[in-house]
């Protein structure tokens, strides 16, 4: 009797718990299949290789905003990374005091900041500073965004390299700043690697920030100094406009912005599975 | 008998807590120095006094003279880095690199202090894994990582690590509480082959184990060298009752 009981509990409870995956994944999907649905007809290799054409004019495509998205995202990650990764191996090495818990709590919070303020951040000491709108000032933008999840996520993979890894440095002559650098960043580089990836995909896809800082061009890439395009932002532009092709553009720059997000989160995968392979 | 290590009056602590009371002992060069006693009373401590490495946990001290043939290794103008490639470690649990190779773990020392050479770097690796009794077994598996090996031979393979280097001192901490009595026999022959070029101490739980492998044992207890001799004497007239209640397994 009471075996049947907790049977049942336990039937309803993954039940429960099932039906709820798919009430998760229900915008998911639903997403994933608008987005194709309305976009798939507009793409082929113009769309991706080409600049965007005026209204009406047929063809053209979003290859200026897909250079420009991979030129601010790497702007983004040169200025980042180094700092995110630098800041990550201080605080999970050296950074067992009161500044580096401060630090940790500044990153946090930075984390949940909303992105528009990375992108007045960005205007104000980069597109006030120059008098106008740049690549460069959508590149500090996103890095903002980025360097506090990848202090994080890097200082979280640090600290699961475990004290052995770094005595057995250590107790074979290795001073302490090359077993930091060479044998704890190389035994958590696959954390440090899957936070990178995590924060590319993060901002690859942010708008806000980059619509008073790279602003927009219907040309190709002319300087790190000139407003570019990328592809949110073209999307964007072409989403809120009145005209059914433009509607179509904007699917179709959604769908490969998604794909190539996607891409990086299976490269995630792949790196964090090639580590429990070990 | 000439000694390697001279220790004086040394003086441990964690913080405020003081683990090692004004040690004195001599450490027998190309010898196998054991050192027994109940668990937390200070034996990984002392050992780890002799390279340095007790420092490296934060708030942790050390007071006294360590002189390893003459030189005090805590003077002031010493790099604790130096005294580390002279004096190895071998720890508990075997700590391979986990992201290296078979052959890269053992090379690990000399690489990262800037041996480039690759010809350098492989007969150093075939003449430590030799050294560790190692070689027959990897040889043909050199670039497979260290972590596929078994938990003995991972522990040979920290030892040939530690042996790259060159030190003149090796310390074992406990190396065979986590293998099976097969690996610790294969490592326990392997300490008595070292010791004809290295002066060994090791730290170890297993009372068979200090009689079949060492030249002299020391007692601790309570952070204190309450006892130090010839095994032989330590195993079978003990000085003091408490060296004697621990061998016969009245407590610890
Ligand atoms: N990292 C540490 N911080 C504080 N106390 C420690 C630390 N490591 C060991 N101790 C304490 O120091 C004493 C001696 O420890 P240890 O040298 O490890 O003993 P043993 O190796 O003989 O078991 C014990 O009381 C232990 O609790
Ligand atoms: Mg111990």
């Amino acid at each position: 009797m009471k075996w049947n009981k907790r049977k049942l509990t336990d039937r309803i409870m993954s039940g429960m718990s099932a039906a709820c995956v798919i009430i998760a994944i229900i915008p998911l999907v639903s997403i994933l299949y608008t987005v194709t649905i309305n976009g798939i007809s507009a793409i082929n290799l113009d769309f991706l290789t080409q600049l965007p054409r005026p209204v009406g004019e047929p063809g053209g495509g979003l290859g200026n905003a897909i250079q420009g998205t991979f030129i601010v995202v790497g702007i983004a990650c040169f200025i980042g990374l180094p700092i995110g990764i630098l800041s990550g191996v201080y605080l999970s090495e050296y950074g067992n005091n009161r500044f580096g818990r401060f630090v940790s709590f500044v990153a946090d919070i930075l984390t949940g900041t909303p992105s528009i303020v990375a992108g007045m951040f960005a205007y104000t000491f980069v597109v006030l500073y120059f008098k106008s709108f740049s690549a460069f000032a959508g590149g500090v933008a996103l890095s903002v965004l980025m360097i506090p999840i990848v202090t994080r996520t890097t200082e979280e993979s640090l600290k699961l390299v475990p004290g052995s890894i770094k005595e057995a440095s250590l107790a074979l002559g290795i001073p302490k700043w090359k077993t930091t650098l060479y044998i704890v960043i190389n035994t958590g580089k696959s954390g440090i690697i899957t936070g990178a990836l995590l924060a590319i995909a993060r901002i690859s896809g942010e708008t806000a920030p980059l619509l008073f800082t790279s602003f927009g061009n219907m040309f190709w890439a002319n300087g790190l100094d000139k407003p570019i395009s990328t592809m949110p932002v073209q999307i964007y532009t072409y989403a809120i406009t009145p005209f059914p092709d433009w509607h179509t553009k904007a699917w179709a720059g959604a769908l490969v912005l998604i794909v190539l997000i996607l891409v990086l989160n299976i490269g995630v995968r792949f790196v964090t599975r090639r580590k429990y392979a070990m | 008998m000439q000694n390697k290590i001279t220790v004086n009056d040394l003086n441990a602590w964690f913080g405020a807590k003081q683990v090692l009371h004004d040690i004195d002992i001599g450490i027998e060069k190309n010898a196998i120095t054991a050192i027994i006693g109940p668990s937390g009373c200070g034996k990984s401590t002392f050992i780890r006094c002799l390279n340095r490495m007790h420092e490296v946990v934060p708030g942790a001290k050390v007071s006294g003279k360590v002189l390893v043939d003459e030189m005090d290794i805590y003077d002031s103008d010493i790099d604790p880095v130096d005294i580390r490639r002279s004096i190895g470690m071998v720890f508990q649990k075997p700590n391979p690199f986990p992201t290296m190779s078979i052959r890269d773990n053992v090379v690990a020392g000399l690489r990262l202090n800037g041996v480039k050479d690759k010809n350098v770097l492989d007969k150093t690796a075939e003449e430590s894994l030799r050294k560790a009794a190692l070689w027959e077994e990897v040889k043909n598996d050199l670039h497979k990582s260290g972590m596929s090996l078994s938990g003995g031979q991972q522990q040979r393979l920290c030892i040939a690590r530690a042996l790259a280097v060159e030190p003149e001192v090796i310390l074992f901490d406990e190396p065979c509480s986590a293998l099976d009595p097969i690996s610790t026999s294969k490592i326990e022959d392997l300490m008595l082959e070292l010791k004809e070029k290295y002066t060994l101490i090791i730290v170890t739980h297993n009372m068979q184990q200090a009689a079949r492998v060492s030249d002299r044992t020391a007692f601790f207890l309570y952070g204190k060298l309450i006892e130090f001799g010839e095994t032989d004497q330590i195993f079978k007239k003990p000085e003091e009752k408490s060296t004697e209640d621990y061998i016969i397994g009245r407590f610890g």
